[in-house]
């Protein structure tokens, strides 16, 4: 069995264990069960988001405006808890799906029927996001004190020892796993981004497609937007900034083909991880967190070269049958 | 014989091909073919779709290498390593689909590769410019050297190129289908740029389906057939009819399978069926039990028609019929649950999604059939996979496989399993042979022969004429979005259909 034949789940797997392995021979309590937990549930919004990224990109768009949409949806949940004190946190999780899924159908119309490269409208609807919140805050902090107890308690409710933030994202691992793996849509992201072409012909509508990938990474977003404003106890405009990089980066380095049309919901919750491993485990080891731009950067390359050589001899194979295809005979 | 006729036969052989050789894997291009093009005349090559023609332009440009045979420039053995070398020996072509730079100047596109240079190795842009416009008002184009070529038309786009010819000194200049994208006035610019190009003693190599063209310009002529040299000549000795003989006659070594069709009732009719640009008034029905073939030159619009009826562009006018009750196709997805599919030509990229596996690939378009309450179901989309897989004789390990490791050959088997899974009663084949080995298309033939036996409607569109008269009952003849021939029985015949295809019964018609 060569590199290249193992599944690329196996190997991310065995190098986070590995990770772990360096960092408690100096420090053993990082890897104790309840850090090790408490690291997962730290990573559940990152995980939310990347998989909803990872559907996008699949079908070869990609998403740049998760992290604004999270902070926006997080701002409308913490101002709508501010005025109705009283509204029932059952509905608060569905009511940031449906606003988050809501911006994302916005990304996807842009896409879908004004045909604007995803690259552009997300990186527009990412600013328009941000200044929304400043419409919609003035510029100001929610805090802790403004809102209710059940509110900024609900991510941390514990079912069975374990943060319901961490159980919801588990719902979603297991949600998107099934989307992808066992449904019509599922199996069109995969042919849109395989082969949009071919996905024609074969009766499925692109644009259709990936508007509703944008749509579950927006509903993905935001829910999280409420998990993390209520987590963190605090909701601004600058919450999460830059975050769609990270988001981005575990799908890379979970497998997922930036040229779309491959990846898999495995990958992308140990790409997740690997970084929240690192991220948990720099202050640890005593190493400024600046250095995890670095790392994360330097395991983004990796994981891309890594992509591209497990890819060249099959990319030989289609440029052979690419030449021949143009061939008059 | 004249003194000048004398004078001509005698012109200098610029370039020469001897013996000519290229093959790709399973299929032999050229075998042995033999051109010479000489200074101040136009040579004409002549073939079907298939002949070889592209491809001896591509050795002659230097981006194919030939595997036997020798390029003679003025009577020395030479090589093309690459393109610019061939520029550098003065060969230069303009495409079908000139090969310019939309975003940059016509100046620009003029010496892209060779501009100017001035002091420190930068470009003279003055002196660019100069010699542009110089250049551009030689061949009589009132073109301005600083627009961009994204402003130009397609005809304009043409005298650019040849500007661009021009200016490498080219000595061989050679025009493939140059006149495919041009209006009437337009052609006769070339015209006559082509005969000045020759007065300055270019040796031209024009390739043109278009009869009519051919005895207008050119002085001699070159027929290829299935990569074989069959012969040249001057084009005052030959007729017409000669040229299509020359084209179409050959000993028939492929054998297609014998049937005793069953034609039963009319399944899919389509009238009136119109495009703004694409095509025009198509009328025909077509039957179960049915392979009917449609023949045309490239771009005679006949895959475009195919689109539009399984809904991938919209026609501007049209009916079409299934089982007589009138159906509107606004989508693929529409028309695979009216029981029209599309097997596409270009499989490459149409076809099949190589990323994903095979049973995937067969099941896509059927998802409806193995799932159940919105799940698919692995075990069923295998059993559908695995039924169509066999009858195909399709050998892959095992049905996890992805398609993308597969032949190219195995790669068309599951394209084909994955349209016959949605159990059509209408397939529209799109050139099924092309690229493929002799075994393989006697295969597909057969294949063919077998789903019309099994009552399906088959349309064939093909360019290659054994073919269509091998396989087809009826033959369509489209030209220019138009269908201008419907034959049947004994009036299929190689040269009927060239006749049509390439126009020349029309122009009879129109004399007459």
């Amino acid at each position: 069995m060569t590199l290249r034949t193992i599944p690329r789940e196996v190997i991310l797997g065995l190098v986070i264990i590995a990770l772990c392995g360096v960092i408690a021979a100096r420090f053993p309590n990082f890897v104790r069960p309840s850090n090790l937990l408490s690291v997962a549930t730290d990573t559940a919004p990152l995980i939310m988001l990347a998989l909803g990224q990872f559907a996008v990109i699949v079908t070869r768009c990609i998403d740049l405006s998760v992290a604004a949409n999270l902070a926006l949806t997080g701002m409308i949940c913490a101002l709508l808890n501010v005025a109705m004190p009283g509204f029932p946190m059952g509905l608060m999780l569905p009511l940031a799906l449906v606003v988050g899924a809501g911006l994302g159908a916005i990304n996807g119309v842009l896409v879908w029927k004004v045909g604007i490269p995803p690259i552009v409208v997300t990186l527009g609807t990412m600013t328009v996001f941000r200044g929304i919140i400043f419409l919609l805050s003035g510029g100001s902090w929610v805090n802790a004190h403004e809102m209710s107890a059940s509110f900024t308690q609900f991510p941390r409710i514990p079912v069975l020892g374990i943060e319901l933030l961490a159980w919801i994202a588990v719902i979603a691992v297991l949600g998107v796993y099934l989307l992808v793996t066992r449904t019509a849509l599922g199996r069109a992201f995969y042919a849109v981004g395989g082969n949009p072409h071919a996905a024609v012909y074969t009766g499925i509508d692109v644009g259709r497609t990936q508007f509703l990938a944008f749509v579950l990474s927006g509903a993905l977003a935001g829910m999280t937007g409420y998990l993390w404003v209520a987590r963190y106890a605090v909701a601004y405009v600058e919450i999460a900034n830059g975050f769609e990089l990270d988001v981005v980066a575990a799908c890379v380095i979970g497998g997922v083909a930036i040229a779309g049309g491959a990846g898999s919901v495995g990958g992308v919750v140990l790409g997740a991880l690997f970084l929240g491993v690192i991220k948990n485990a720099l202050p640890v080891v005593n190493i400024s967190p600046f250095w995890q731009l670095a790392i994360s950067g330097t395991a983004i390359i990796i994981a891309v070269a890594l992509n591209a050589r497990s890819n060249r001899p099959k990319g030989r194979i289609i440029l052979k049958k690419a030449e021949h295809s143009h061939e008059p005979v | 014989m004249t003194q000048t006729d004398q004078s001509r036969g005698a012109a200098l052989r610029v370039l020469e091909l001897d013996g000519i050789v290229k093959t790709f894997p399973g299929v032999k291009a050229l075998d042995g073919v033999n051109l010479s093009l000489r200074a101040g005349e136009v040579t004409a090559l002549v073939g079907e779709n298939g002949a070889g023609k592209s491809t001896i332009v591509k050795i002659l440009t230097g981006i194919y290498q030939p595997d036997g045979g020798e390029i003679l420039l003025d009577g020395a053995s030479i090589r093309f390593p690459d393109a610019d070398a061939a520029a550098r020996a003065g060969v230069t072509a303009i495409h079908q689909e000139t090969v310019l730079f939309e975003e940059l100047t016509v100046a620009e596109n003029i010496f892209i590769g060779h501009a100017p240079r001035g002091r420190f190795g930068m470009i003279d842009w003055a002196a660019m410019r100069k010699r542009a416009t110089e250049i551009l008002r030689s061949i009589g184009a009132e073109i301005d050297a600083e627009v961009k070529l994204a402003d130009l038309g397609i005809a304009s786009r043409h005298l650019v190129a040849i500007a661009r010819a021009l200016s490498v000194d080219a000595r061989v200049v050679i025009m493939d289908e140059p006149t495919a994208a041009l209006s009437h006035k337009e052609i006769e610019e070339l015209f006559a740029l082509v005969d000045m190009l020759k007065s300055q003693g270019k040796a031209i190599l024009f390739i043109s389906h278009k009869f009519d063209e051919i005895f207008r310009l050119a002085d001699r002529y070159t027929v290829f057939r299935d990569g074989q040299f069959v012969g040249e000549g001057k084009i005052g000795d030959v007729t017409h009819d000669d040229l299509v003989k020359m084209m179409v006659g050959r000993a028939v070594d492929q054998v297609f399978p014998k049937r005793s069709p069953v034609i039963g009732a009319p399944v899919l009719t389509v009238a009136g069926y119109s495009h703004p640009t694409e095509f025009e008034d198509i009328n025909f029905t077509l039957r179960s039990g049915e392979i009917l073939g449609f023949y045309g030159l490239v771009g005679a619009g006949r895959s475009e028609f195919m689109q539009s009826l399984i809904g991938i562009t919209k026609p501007s006018k049209g009916v079409v019929r299934i089982d007589d009750r009138v159906r509107v196709i606004r989508s693929p997805a529409a028309a695979i649950d009216e029981g029209i599919v599309y097997v596409p030509e270009d499989r490459g990229k149409q076809g099949a999604i190589t990323q994903l596996p095979i049973f995937q690939n067969v099941t896509l378009p059927s998802l409806g059939k193995t799932s159940r309450h919105g799940f698919t179901r692995m075990a069923e989309e295998f059993a559908l996979a695995r039924t169509y897989c066999e009858r195909l004789d399709l050998r892959a390990a095992s049905l996890d496989t992805t398609v993308g490791s597969l032949s190219g050959g195995n790669q068309q088997k599951v394209v084909i399993a994955k349209w016959l899974a949605t159990q059509p009663r209408v397939i529209i084949l799109d050139e099924p042979t092309k690229g493929i080995d002799i075994g393989s298309k006697a295969a597909v033939h057969d294949f063919m022969a077998e789903l019309a036996g099994a009552g399906l409607a088959v349309i064939m569109v093909s360019s290659e004429i054994p073919e269509i008269l091998g396989m087809s009952d009826r033959v369509i003849v489209m030209r220019e979005g138009r269908i201008v021939a419907e034959l049947e029985g004994d009036e299929m015949s190689p040269e009927v259909l060239v006749r049509h295809a390439a126009g020349i019964e029309e122009q009879l018609e129109a004399a007459q």
